[in-house]
């Protein structure tokens, strides 16, 4: 049996280091997360391993270098790729970035800011329709975390985010570390973003570590690194969001300095706890 | 509003300065911040780098390895978000260094890298069971076509190419011989595995790569040439994935 959507369970990104774990001992995680670019090549481990996990768990494609928020066309070769993949997985579910990493053809390897004008609206409008007729499918659009702002800004994150769901018929993915790193970085609260987030449209939670750095002025400075556990504020930020949402499936993203199995799979259970009932107040 | 070739060019130019749009939460210029986005890019994009090129990053060190880095992506940044496919042009790059002038073997290193993970991406196919060639009588045998997997990566190098490879990566502890060393990768399952080559059984596996029959791929490699060895390697290795008879 496989799903057609994510459960409201927790999840785990993908690591190949934990291959014989999730098999032999996944609990708590009920599905998990690929980057769709590391499953891009023509066969060999990477693709033998996502086949063997496809019949066992629900998989969400995440995909990391579409450069939706380019101000050039989306790159057509890569967009082909995509499809490929996702016809043949036919994965729960496939998100992308409000970001762009692409200029000129070249691939910067980062999820790069955008200003939240009526101008960039369009664009990524008309990036996700373009995305969208090609998959086939319904896609959801990450918030992203910001360390900076554009000047020129005339939207807010949230009402942006929720204009392109209108307009597109796209779904969002929230990421609540993302959230609570913008929201330090730039002095908003995180909880008034969640409130006015357009939780209804969320079909996937991101949740993970960050780290702390000084920016100028001494101004605490949060770098969206996935490489810890998530922090205590980001946990009650989770709770926060459930407590609007309903359940929703959560995702543990844990993407450099990895841990073995156990310390992933105990974060994944303080999700999945999330999940069936909002944590004790510390 | 800042565009995003002004972005890119102030992200990749340290030197430039930070675009006067982009500002903190309380609309001062955003500083460091963008610093955050720099680094994010230089340092992930020479990680991958370092990541695809192993046995290279460990004859030159990673401080090293981070300097080569820097200069290449700012020439050859990769050209799509498949970073698996990124540095094709990485040993021509090296050979162009003057620096790198004292280890004239480093762009061969670097060619090997690149096959060892082209290798590990390769498309899957099924080897052939040795018997099926062990069976043909003579005259079928020189006739005989055989396919190498998608996986087979043939390197010809005046350097002792798979010696250097297993000191660099700490495989073996004994040093590189002087000699030069021809190298077939291959990928028995999932992980490519090295193989120096018998003489001449580059230019053998060569011909063979490119469809000739057997009979005139051992011609080819001259008079007393014996393809047994390498056949047997390739057989071996699980990479002859057919057999056109």
């Amino acid at each position: 049996m496989t799903f057609d959507t994510l459960p409201a369970a927790a999840g785990v990104g993908y690591k190949p280091k934990h291959f014989n774990d999730i098999l032999e001992n996944p609990a708590p995680v009920g599905w998990l997360e690929i980057h769709a670019e590391n499953y891009m090549g023509d066969g060999g481990r990477p693709l033998a391993q996502l086949r063997a996990l496809a019949e066992r768990f629900p998989i969400s494609v995440h995909g990391v270098g579409l450069s939706i928020g380019g101000e050039g066309r989306l790159d057509p070769e890569h967009l082909a790729r995509l499809r490929h993949l996702l016809r043949w997985l036919n994965p729960a579910s496939f998100s992308e970035h409000l970001a762009w990493s692409t200029h000129d053809s070249a691939f910067l390897n980062d999820l790069l800011p955008l200003p939240y004008t009526d101008a960039t609206l369009a664009r990524v409008c008309d990036h996700i329709d373009e995305v969208q007729e090609t998959l086939g499918r319904r896609m959801l659009l990450e918030n992203p975390s910001s360390y900076l702002a554009f000047a020129d800004s005339t939207w807010s994150e949230p009402d942006f985010l929720r204009e392109i769901a209108r307009r597109t018929g796209c779904g969002l993915l929230l990421d609540v570390n993302n959230v609570f790193v913008s929201a330090t970085n730039l002095d908003f609260t995180p909880q008034g973003y969640i409130d006015a987030f357009a939780l209804e449209e969320v079909g996937e939670i991101h949740i993970g570590g960050h780290d702390e750095d000084e920016g100028d002025h001494g101004h605490p400075l949060l770098i969206d690194s996935h490489g810890r556990e998530a922090a205590d504020p980001v946990w009650d930020l989770l709770d926060h969001t459930l407590a609007g949402s309903g359940p929703r499936p959560v995702l543990v993203e844990w993407d450099t300095d990895v841990p073995d199995w156990p310390v992933l799979a105990a974060e994944a259970r303080r999700a999945s706890d999330a999940l069936l009932q909002p944590r004790a107040a510390a | 509003m800042i565009s995003q070739s002004a972005f890119r060019h102030a992200l990749t130019d340290a030197g430039q300065p930070v675009p006067e749009t982009l500002v903190d939460g309380a609309g001062r210029p955003a500083g460091r911040r963008f610093s955050v986005y720099r680094n994010n890019v230089a340092v992930s994009l020479s990680e991958a780098l370092e990541t695809g090129f192993p046995a290279v990053a460990a004859l030159l060190g990673a401080a090293n390895f981070a300097r080569v880095a820097a200069r290449f992506l700012r020439q050859h940044p990769p050209g799509s978000p498949l970073l698996m496919t990124w540095g094709g042009q990485f040993p021509a790059f090296l050979e162009g260094l003057d620096e790198l002038d004292t280890m004239p073997w480093l762009p061969d290193v670097a060619r090997s890298d690149l096959a060892m993970r082209r290798a590990y991406h390769a498309a899957d196919a099924a080897p052939i069971e040795p018997a099926e060639l062990l069976a043909l009588d003579e005259e079928a045998l020189e006739r005989a076509r055989v396919t190498l997997a998608p996986a087979v990566q043939l390197i010809a190098s005046r350097w002792p190419l798979a010696e250097i490879r297993s000191y660099a990566l700490g495989e073996t502890p004994e040093r590189p011989s002087s000699g030069a060393q021809d190298i077939v990768v291959t990928r028995p399952e999932f992980d490519p595995v090295v193989s120096a080559l018998p003489e001449r059984g580059h230019a053998f596996a060569l011909a063979l790569k490119a469809g000739m029959p057997l009979g005139a791929a051992v011609t080819q490699c001259g008079a007393g040439f014996d393809p047994a060895p390498t056949l047997a390697l390739l057989l071996g290795q699980g990479a002859i994935t057919g057999l056109i008879s």
